[in-house]
């Protein structure tokens, strides 16, 4: 029985480590492959030139400076509007019909192919209310995609916190502004920013909603206002490989962009993960 | 008499949804008196003695009758405020839980949103707070420290001092030392005894010993109703009813 009971044991955990090792083996493969063969492409100049000779030379600032301020726009737009959204649907609202039906709706959102939010933000943003392909398009066709993320990830973080803190605060005579304030936001703070931040750089690599909102094909310009179009990291990577001037010549060009890519989401993951731990360590809980 | 009436019920019922946990409640709460609400798990005194400072309105789908007074004053009805409410009636939970902030930040926390801005003065009234809740000596020298790094009976002291902070004038306790040790149970139950000098309080407890020697008098809740009310003393020697008796003898079955 004992013996039954332990292979049994050896056998699920073995599958478990095995899961764990497929996911950690396909981010290893993804990374070697790309670094690889787009390290090459890193210089000074790729990082601090605009494109050259139709897009097959010179460097990808524009794209980066556009894939930053998308970001930028994305966030000013969905981070606040998310968190206030999560904090009326878990503190204030009473849970009924209508909340389960927000909520709904808001999941509901989260499962948009992302090339619906960027014919909508074409419809809406650049033609209805004649923003043109610009960064303040593409970023708050952006900040819609992201939003049910944040307000997923900010939900969760204020329902992890314990309700007798609440209570205590209320007790003493705070009002429901002053302990979401002062008590709930600092505890769940850690929790939605750090989901918030996954969902930003989950969106910093989209290239459907922005192709015909905020991207364009080329321009060696950088944006002096959010009402410019501008490239993205995404889309030059799109353009290269499938409709560039020469598709095998700038090969390297294109894994060198996906590298950079990468090193900013993966950036902005590290800088999500050193912030909750900081923060984690400031309330020391 | 009557003005030393503090807080009192008058016909008090209460529904969750359907369910009716409480059934015509009626006591007085006499002024710097200590009453002890006693009675089986689940007959209703926590849902009495969050009545007092209306934190059962945070629970969907309650229903109030009868009165709840304080200073003579109807705290249900629609004219009065809530948050002034609870100032003046503080409260202290089983559990302690303390905020995930430092100890001065813990006690200063009512101060701040009830608008005091002085910081002399919050400093001033954090100390007292310490001391009054017999605390002060073993904290003092870690003031900017997590109030999570204390020990559990620290904690629940921590929590009595924070709820004085504000100065209520009654406060109600709901098992406030079933999570602690016998010393950290007579630490609390000594600070009762001085606190009710200034305040009045009421407390809940599920043990006889603790009623018998903390309170002035005892009420013995049954199945939602309150079966019997007299000063402590006599309540444990000479009970009026059967019921009673077995409860407090521990024949009860
Ligand atoms: N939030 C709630 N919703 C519905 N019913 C509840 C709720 N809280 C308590 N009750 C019910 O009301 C009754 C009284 O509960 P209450 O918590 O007041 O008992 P108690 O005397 O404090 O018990 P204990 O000594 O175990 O703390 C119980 O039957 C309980 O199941
Ligand atoms: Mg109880």
């Amino acid at each position: 029985m004992i013996k039954k009971r332990l292979f049994m044991q050896k056998m699920c955990f073995s599958f478990l480590r095995m899961a764990v090792l497929i996911n950690g083996a396909a981010l290893a493969v993804i990374l070697y492959f790309i670094l690889s063969r787009g390290w090459r492409a890193i210089s000074w100049e790729f990082l601090t030139q605009a494109p050259r000779d139709s897009m097959t030379a010179g460097g990808i600032l524009p794209c980066i400076v556009g894939t930053i301020s998308l970001c930028l726009i994305t966030t000013f737009v969905a981070l606040p509007i998310g968190v206030a959204s999560a904090i009326y649907l878990n503190e204030y609202a009473t849970q009924g019909k209508l909340v389960r039906i927000i909520r709904l709706g808001i999941n509901n959102l989260a499962g948009v192919p992302s090339i619906v939010f960027g014919l909508f933000g074409l419809a809406f943003f650049c033609i209805v209310l004649k923003m043109g392909v610009s960064v303040a398009a593409g970023g708050l066709t952006l900040g819609i995609m992201t939003l049910p993320v944040i307000i997923g990830a900010s939900e969760e973080a204020l329902k992890s916190v314990p309700n007798t803190y609440r209570e205590a605060s209320l007790a003493m005579g705070a009002t429901k502004w002053q302990t979401i304030r002062r008590v709930i936001l600092p505890v769940a703070f850690p929790g939605i920013i750090t989901g918030s931040i996954l969902g930003l750089s989950r969106a910093a690599g989209e290239t459907a909603p922005i192709m015909y909102t905020g991207a364009v094909f080329f321009t060696p310009d950088l944006p002096t206002s959010i009402f410019d179009e501008v490239m993205a990291l995404p889309y030059h990577i799109y353009v290269l490989a499938t409709a560039g001037t020469n598709i095998e010549a700038t090969r390297h060009l294109q894994y060198g962009t996906a590298l950079v890519l990468i090193v900013l989401v993966l950036g902005m993951n590290l800088f999500a993960i050193i912030l909750r731990s900081k923060m984690r360590k400031k309330l020391r809980i | 008499m009557e003005s030393n009436i503090k807080m009192r019920t008058e016909n008090l019922d209460f529904f969750y949804r359907n369910f009716q946990a409480l059934h015509h409640i009626s006591i007085e709460f006499v002024q710097n008196r200590v009453t002890a609400l006693i009675g089986p798990s689940g007959c209703g005194k926590s849902t009495y003695l969050r009545c007092l400072n209306r934190m059962n309105d945070l629970i969907p789908g309650i229903t109030v009758k009868g009165k709840a007074l304080l200073d003579n004053q109807d705290i249900y009805d629609p004219s009065i405020d809530v948050v002034t409410l609870r100032r003046r009636v503080g409260m202290v939970f089983q559990k302690p839980n303390p905020f995930p902030k430092s100890i001065f930040e813990n006690i200063a926390y009512g101060l701040k949103v009830n608008g005091v801005k002085d910081k002399a003065k919050i400093t001033q009234i954090v100390e007292k707070s310490l001391k009054q809740a017999a605390i002060w000596d073993e904290v003092k020298y870690r003031i900017n420290e997590s109030a999570l790094g204390l020990s559990g009976g620290q904690q629940q002291r921590l929590c009595i001092a924070r709820a004085l902070a504000v100065d209520p004038e009654v406060l109600l306790m709901d098992e406030p030392a079933s999570a602690l040790d016998p010393i950290a149970t007579q630490k609390i139950e000594e600070l009762i005894g001085k606190l009710s000098s200034k305040l009045t309080i009421i407390i809940v407890t599920h043990n006889m010993q603790q009623a018998a020697r903390v309170s002035d008098r005892t009420a013995f809740f049954y199945m939602g109703k309150l079966v019997e009310i007299n000063d402590t003393d006599t309540l444990f020697t000479k009970p009026g009813l059967k019921q009673t008796e077995d409860y407090i003898t521990g024949r009860f079955g």
